[in-house]
């Protein structure tokens, strides 16, 4: 993950409330084995048409709405499947954060451990927001500070919360599972005490495994 | 010391270290694979050099890509699904991780195939990269769904940096009426309390209406519990828990068994435990529920109509509406009763179950399927089939006129070759109802196994209970 500390914004909002994943990227663009070409996954369905073209009344297809890095959006976005395709597809895409209300737990993890900021705020402020994008019919600009935890645009300032973890992985740009290894030694010692109390769970996939076979 | 949750429980016993007050480092007893939320994980371990630190805590099984038709050898037509499992086997040989794969005779889909091995033990931790995992509440282990990042740092740890959840009690009290089931239960509950409702929780389940359900009733209540946003579900292990998993791990013997049945019953939310929120339902009132848009919570009891426009208050819940009856090609305050539909599926992880299949044939009783009608039984695992054919369950249905497939996810999310095409209308007892997710255009409306049966037979959406009432009449 890189360091981040200041997203300088383009804002604009998708009024979809439950925005699911299967339609943040369709299950067509999931059988790579890396992460490349997800870009043209993203929002598919939204995107284009039967025929591949793109629709010309989706505002992200739009010449006005090139450039938008912030999605402001209904709650509960990201919900359904794990795949974290979505995050990487909105990445490539370009995006740089999202806003909403709410967001489903797996794809808030996805999102924040790639560096695709989620930024949760209350409802009235997401439709303050989006009101305001609306009004300006194009995107807007929004600028949020990671060090302060503030979104600002041109008429609105609104503080945000995360985690002191999930700060820290931004600002910082931190390996995750580096972190965690250096816990190796307390991984280890936990797993020879828990399975002395539980013998049961100690290898249960390997010996199912091999009385299966 | 303090009363805790179950929840709270399974958490303290699997934390290695707190890393502060929202995060704690969980150790996972079993990670599963599939072929493709893994594949990104294991390229990161190797760019940085990484091996997998305890490989016989994880398995792979090849589930959402695999053709369904019935040749042997299976063979995957599609050049990069094909791939995505050959990748796969690949990294198993190379990490030494079990794998169950695409030929393998027990093969199916991840959350089949490992309770009924018994992989899954009351009081594990365990995780996937798959939002289905909740689906072992069912037997009081903690499991939850990953991204294919927390994939590589399981591989990698064997842990997970976990964010704790809080703790929601959900009641259900009652006997559930005769022709319903856990599937109706549960579409009853998200309809409730909604998509987002459950957002930052684990479920509890718990009341005298769960007794009397079996193991497999109970996964799917667990399974669809993320469908509200719920990070796990659970339910205390009780007799029926402990002689579903004793059946299936003849591993546990002797002074071990004696220990794991006294660990096991103290897997309970204490007295005084404090949750969060707490619901309660009365299963009495429930009747079979299906959906008639794009969210599984916008599902009604067959006997009622969809919610009427004007009754919604919040503006972008009346949008969710208008989009979804759009998606639908159904109007605000009709009826589901009647709706032609034009295929069937039954299976997936919620409803791919022997005990799913014995209830379609139940609900049948010696019935067609209506002339027009596609109707497809896609076990959920090798065992399954086998069981269902042992039974004569698949003679019956085939001689019914539903297609008797090979085990996998098929039809649930259509990632392998099993798409509907625009405008079809499918009555499936899968757990997602989003837009396209069954192929786009297509129309899911989401159901439990008895249903689904009674509108492949009368080729229409159909109170299942009309059925049974003829049957016995």
């Amino acid at each position: 993950m890189h360091k981040l500390s200041k997203i300088n914004g383009h804002a604009a909002a998708l009024r979809i409330t439950n925005f699911d994943t299967d339609q943040v990227m369709p299950k067509q663009f999931l059988r790579g084995i890396d992460k490349s070409g997800l870009a043209q996954g993203l929002f598919y369905d939204l995107r284009f048409d039967d025929h591949g073209e793109l629709k010309p009344d989706f505002f992200l297809n739009q010449v006005t709405y090139a450039g938008t890095n912030v999605l402001i959006t209904g709650p509960n976005y990201g919900c359904g499947s794990s795949r974290e395709h979505a995050v990487w597809g909105m990445q490539q895409f370009g995006f740089k954060a999202v806003i909403a209300s709410s967001f489903a737990e797996i794809f808030y993890s996805n999102a924040m451990g790639n560096g695709l900021l989620l930024v949760v705020l209350p409802e009235d402020q997401v439709q303050a927001l989006m009101k305001e994008a609306d009004d300006q019919g194009a995107p807007i600009s929004l600028d949020i500070d990671i060090e302060s935890l503030t979104v600002r645009t041109l008429h609105h300032e609104f503080t945000f919360t995360m985690s002191a973890r999930h700060r820290r992985m931004f600002l910082e740009g931190l390996d995750v599972i580096g972190l965690t290894l250096k816990y190796k030694a307390e991984i280890d010692a936990f797993a020879q005490k828990h399975w002395n109390k539980q013998p049961w769970v100690k290898d249960v996939a390997r010996k199912t495994m091999d009385r299966l076979n | 010391m303090s009363a805790k949750t179950l929840y709270q429980k399974l958490v303290d016993s699997h934390t290695v270290v707190k890393l502060d007050e929202e995060n704690v480092l969980l150790f996972c007893d079993l990670h599963l694979m599939n072929e493709y939320t893994s594949p990104q994980a294991f390229s990161g371990l190797d760019e940085k050099g990484r091996g997998v630190l305890i490989p016989g805590q994880n398995i792979s099984v090849v589930s959402h890509i695999i053709p369904t038709h019935n040749e042997m050898p299976r063979m995957i037509a599609d050049p990069a699904s094909s791939l995505q499992a050959l990748n796969l086997k690949k990294n198993c040989v190379k990490h030494h991780i079990p794998l169950f794969d695409t030929n393998h005779p027990l093969q199916g889909i991840e959350h089949v195939v490992s309770p009924e091995h018994g992989m899954v033990r009351p009081g594990m931790v365990i995780i996937c990269g798959d939002s289905h995992t909740t689906t072992y509440g069912a037997l009081g282990a903690l499991g939850f769904g990953i991204g294919t990042s927390e994939v590589e740092h399981v591989l990698a740890t064997q842990t997970l940096v976990y964010r704790l959840a809080k703790n929601m009690h959900i009641k259900i009290n009652g006997i559930l009426p005769v022709g319903t089931t856990s599937k109706d239960m549960i579409l009853n509950i998200i309809s409730q309390i909604g998509a987002k409702g459950a957002i930052g929780y684990v479920v509890e389940f718990s009341g005298s209406a769960l007794k009397d359900l079996s193991t497999e009733a109970r996964f799917t209540l667990c399974n669809m519990a993320v469908e509200s946003g719920a990070r796990g579900a659970l339910i205390a292990p009780d007799q029926i828990a402990i002689d579903y998993v004793f059946a299936r791990c003849p591993d546990i013997t002797g002074e071990i068994k004696e220990r794991a049945l006294a660990h096991w019953a103290s897997l309970y939310s204490d007295k005084d435990a404090r949750f969060e929120k707490e619901y309660e339902f009365d299963a009495t009132d429930m009747a079979p529920f299906v959906t008639w848009g794009t969210s599984p919570d916008q599902a009604i009891a067959i006997n009622d109509s969809i919610p009427q426009k004007d009754s919604i208050k919040d503006p972008l819940d009346k949008l969710s509406l208008e989009q979804a009856l759009r998606y639908t090609k159904l109007s605000d305050g009709q009826t589901l009763e009647g709706t032609p539909i034009d295929h069937v599926f039954i299976g997936s992880c919620t409803n791919g179950r022997i005990e799913d299949l014995r209830n379609v044939l139940a609900a049948i009783g010696d019935r067609k399927v209506a002339a027009g009608v596609r109707a497809m039984v896609v076990p959920g695992s090798g065992a399954v089939k086998a069981q269902a054919e042992k039974e004569g369950i698949a003679d019956k249905l085939i001689a019914a006129g539903f297609e008797w497939r090979k085990p996998g996810c098929s039809m649930c999310l259509a990632m392998n070759d099993d798409v509907l095409t625009s405008g079809i209308r499918c009555a499936s007892t899968t757990n997602r109802n989003f837009e396209g997710r069954q192929g786009r255009g297509a129309i899911t409306h989401l159901m439990s196994p008895a249903m689904a049966a009674a509108a492949a037979v009368m080729g229409k959406i159909t109170d299942v209970r009309k059925l049974q009432g003829a049957s016995n009449a």
